[in-house]
């Protein structure tokens, strides 16, 4: 149940902005902290990446590519707000930006293949 | 329900209070405002509720219909009633006086806040300024100015519900109105009261405030105009 | 006029952002064709100060651009006010600073 007042296109893309933000802030060290692996050996990053071969852990990534994505279009779509002139085809960028991630979704998988 | 009744639930207290449920006749082209009117003429004498021109010019009667902020006297109840229910409160983020009655005193001190008054650069005796209509600014001052200040953009503002210091739309809006003025005085001035915790920088572009403004009004174009003003001036040492 | 200041950084951050996670994207959609191994990552970033440069520079904006962002979620949501919400973003920002710079030397400095 969502509040009447957020029942609008801007909202939803505002929320989809800031929570795929949250969570690729929070898995952002634990991705630094895996490539560091490389320090200790390469046979350290090596059984790092063969962890993530897990089917559940590939969802896992291609989640994080969707989010990643998405954060990306829905941020363009604020800075044209923001910096370009007004237009009110504003509801347009959102698809686009959607849209967008869903075929970068699409293309992680069949590149997985 | 089609007995010809609508459920209405009505804010009823002050902060702290509760919904009470009244069973209003649904006429035709009933709008909210005669709702409430009805429950306060035929069931409850001591509903205490806001109205002034009754013809949505006036702004007067804004209220949150089923989690909208809105003019009650322009919205029909066919347009909002959901399963024969309409939910009635008084504006988000204002405290409240009585029952569905909000109290405006902060929105008109953040008003202040943004310096949303005009610093005269002239006196009577100097010759009037020229100014085009047709000018950029001068037409982006006119896309703001119609503002009544009914409180619908603030009540629909999250960042304001979330953020106390955010001085909402209304207020900002007002500023930008200003800043394309070419007769007010203190452009500097003013940027730098938008550029404040809680100024222009906290909009994060939801547009909830175009969505609900009930005159047509786009604050979060002109708060967008304001950042790129106070980003300019912060770039060229004109800010602090 | 530290909200302004913010604001420019946040922005800043994200203009620079936006080609690198696209040439980001681009890297890892085509270098997980036929599956990845880290001798396959590391023989292509070992000593190229080309990789140096665009990941350091990723990390530099990252590490301004997230802090920003969730302070304000922090402000937003969890009313968190004040100094020790500034001092936690700037943590934040170090921790992602060092932890990003580290990574991007495990993958271009670290003799193999």
């Amino acid at each position: 149940m969502i509040r009447g007042s957020r029942r609008h296109p801007g909202f939803l893309a505002a929320m989809a902005h800031r929570i795929s933000g949250l969570l690729l802030a929070l898995f952002l060290p634990a991705h630094f902290l895996v490539l560091g692996l490389a320090i200790e050996s390469e046979a350290a990053l090596e059984g790092a990446i063969r962890w993530t071969d897990q089917p559940l852990v590939k969802v896992g990534e291609w989640g994080l590519v969707v989010l990643l994505t998405l954060h990306l279009g829905l941020g363009l779509r604020v800075l044209a707000l923001e910096f370009l002139p007004w237009r009110d085809s504003r509801k347009t960028l959102i698809g686009v930006g959607v849209a967008a991630s869903l075929l970068v979704g699409l293309l992680f998988i069949h590149n997985l293949g | 329900m089609n007995d010809g009744t609508l459920t209405v639930e009505i804010w009823r207290g002050k902060d702290e209070g509760r919904f009470e449920t009244y069973r209003v006749p649904h006429r035709e082209s009933q709008t909210i405002l005669d709702v409430v009117t009805w429950v306060q003429r035929n069931a409850e004498p001591a509903l205490a509720y806001r109205f002034a021109c009754r013809v949505g010019m006036c702004g007067s009667c804004a209220m949150t219909v089923n989690g909208k902020p809105r003019w009650t006297c322009r919205t029909h109840v066919s347009k909002v009633v959901s399963s024969g229910v309409v939910r009635i409160e008084p504006l988000r983020s204002l405290p409240r006086i009585k029952d569905l009655v909000a109290d405006l005193t902060p929105f008109f001190e953040k008003w202040r806040t943004a310096r949303g008054r005009f610093e005269p650069s002239a006196t009577r005796a100097d010759p009037m300024a020229p100014i085009s209509p047709e000018s950029p600014k001068r037409k982006a001052a006119d896309a703001g100015i119609e503002c009544i200040n009914c409180a619908v953009c603030y009540s629909a503002c999250d960042v304001v519900a979330w953020n106390p210091d955010y001085v909402g739309p209304a207020a900002l809006n007002r500023a930008w109105t200003l800043v394309n003025d070419e007769r007010d005085n203190d452009r500097a001035g003013l940027l730098r009261a938008v550029s404040e915790a809680g100024g222009c920088h906290a909009c994060h572009t939801h547009g909830s405030c175009v969505e609900h403004c009930p005159v047509g009004l786009n604050p979060t174009e002109g708060i967008a105009g304001l950042k790129r003003m106070t980003l300019s001036a912060l770039l060229k040492g004109a800010l602090s | 006029m530290i909200e302004a200041r913010l604001y420019l950084l946040q922005r800043g951050s994200a203009m620079v952002l936006g080609p690198l996670v696209i040439i980001h994207l681009g890297l890892i959609l085509y270098a997980i064709q036929g599956g990845l191994s880290a001798a396959e990552i590391l023989e292509r970033t070992r000593g190229s100060i080309a990789w140096a440069v665009f990941y350091g520079a990723f990390v530099l904006a990252a590490a301004v651009h997230a802090p920003i962002g969730l302070r304000n979620l922090a402000r937003e949501w969890l009313a968190w006010r004040g100094r020790s919400l500034d001092y936690a973003t700037l943590g934040f920002g170090l921790i992602l600073l060092v932890l990003g710079l580290r990574a991007v030397w495990a993958v271009v400095g670290v003799a193999p």
